[in-house]
């Protein structure tokens, strides 16, 4: 039997694929890679292209990833597959545009949080579910 | 006392309510189930960054992520994740209170914390209440995908880069049963240590980093940060759905307990009436023939 390493395609979504493989070949930052069982441990980025997995009865699973980590170990080879698209200016838009919406929903608000009110609230919300219960209470007698 | 058509009327809107509530159960159920799946289909991706961020933890890298430190507290963070939409029964009370809890350890020792919210809830509590929401995201709906949330984890991950927040914590409801949510306020950096290496990992041997530790390492924890986001948020929605249908069905409940109740009192009405009219033709009767 040939040599084997054990392989797993996850996303942050779901499993994509996990097998027992022969050879893998992955698009790596610095270009693509290709890992026979029993490589060195290893951890790299991904670029957004094609994971071709050769499984132990000769097939070739062709996978697709936007990006993602591979790590390496002798045995076992994981790849965290992203689910979206990324980029380090895609990102920063991202993160800016919570942020304003953010600062858009703070407006003319002071930066202490109220824990007076906070209590005062849920006092109210307990006192509520309390007269609730009561009502519960008569209405089954 | 009210007359026969004022309850009548009544009991009819009463049962309109309770169509809509059982309606509302039912829908809660079935996305409830669907929900549960995402919360499975999460779990392997989850696992599996685990491993290799325990596998990490035992290279020993030329590299010290600031990730793996700990440091002095001068600000914290905290990442709430809240539903959408309300009706759900005591699920994001609770959930604040949890954090309110935590948060005003920190305020004793005047430190002072800034919010990440998901979920508009959230949104609403916080700003509300004047705490700092430094970023959000809501609307995410019932299939929320990672790259809804990069952006305001983001935010969050940079504060800490920054040094501007020394802690972050992670809000949310676990799904511990369809009938049980319970809110965790868990630690998300710095990384917690980890326990002993699984077998067969030899001590003292490193990575080959393609192309350098540092960025690779950089994209390793955010994304484990991420993932553990994610699985929060999918985990609250499952929260949500079930609390929901809890929630509509002693809503459904209780109209139905109404509804007797006025039946009852409708009868009672109906009847007096009745003997009234009766009383007054037998009286009207006694008074012509004597």
């Amino acid at each position: 039997m040939a040599m084997t390493t054990h392989i797993d395609i996850v996303s942050a979504e779901t499993e994509i694929f996990s097998g027992s493989t022969t050879m893998i070949f992955a698009p790596a930052e610095m270009g693509e890679v290709g890992i026979a069982p029993r490589h060195a441990p290893m951890v790299t980025r991904l670029k957004p292209g094609e994971v071709r997995v050769e499984t132990e009865n000769g097939e070739t699973q062709h996978i697709y990833v936007s990006g993602g980590i591979l790590e390496v170990q002798p045995h076992l080879v994981t790849v965290l597959a992203d689910t979206a698209t990324r980029a380090a200016d895609i990102d920063e838009a991202a993160a800016l545009e919570a942020k304003e919406r953010a600062e858009k929903a703070m407006q003319d608000k002071s930066v202490k949080i109220d824990y007076a009110r906070a209590q005062a609230e849920f006092a109210e919300a307990a006192a509520q579910l309390k007269a609730i219960e009561a009502l519960r209470k008569r209405a089954h007698r | 006392m009210a007359n026969v058509k004022e309850i009548r009327t009544k009991i009819g809107s009463v049962q309109n309510t309770q169509k809509i509530t059982s309606a509302m159960e039912m829908v809660a159920a079935s996305k409830m189930r669907k929900a549960q799946d995402r919360m499975q289909s999460a779990r392997p991706y989850a696992d599996k960054m685990r491993n290799v961020i325990s596998h990490m933890a035992f290279a020993h890298s030329e590299y010290n992520h600031p990730f793996l430190h700990k440091r002095e507290v001068k600000r914290v963070g905290y990442i709430v994740v809240t539903s959408d939409g309300g009706l759900c029964g005591g699920l994001n009370i609770n959930l604040f209170k949890a954090s309110i809890a935590s948060m005003r350890e920190w305020e004793d020792k005047n430190i002072d914390i800034d919010v990440c919210a998901i979920g508009k809830k959230g949104i609403g509590f916080f700003t509300g209440l004047g705490g700092n929401v430094v970023s959000e995201v809501s609307q995410i709906g019932d299939k929320p995908g990672l790259s809804d949330l990069i952006g305001a984890v983001k935010v969050m991950l940079d504060a800490y880069n920054e040094g501007k927040i020394d802690r972050l914590y992670l809000v949310y409801n676990r799904f511990v049963n369809s009938l049980t949510q319970k809110p965790m306020v868990e630690a998300l950096l710095p990384l917690p240590e980890h326990k002993d290496p699984d077998e067969g990992l030899v001590k003292h041997w490193d990575y080959i980093y393609e192309p350098d530790a540092k960025s690779v390492l950089d994209g390793v924890f955010m994304r484990y940060i991420e993932s553990l986001v994610y699985q929060g948020v999918v985990e609250n929605i499952a929260c949500e759905q079930s609390a929901r249908m809890v929630a509509m069905k002693a809503a459904t409940d209780n109209a139905d307990d109404l509804i007797n109740e006025l039946q009852l009192i409708y009868n009672k009405v109906r009847q007096a009436s009745i003997t009234q009219e009766i009383s007054e033709i037998v009286g009207g009767a006694a008074a012509l023939s004597s």
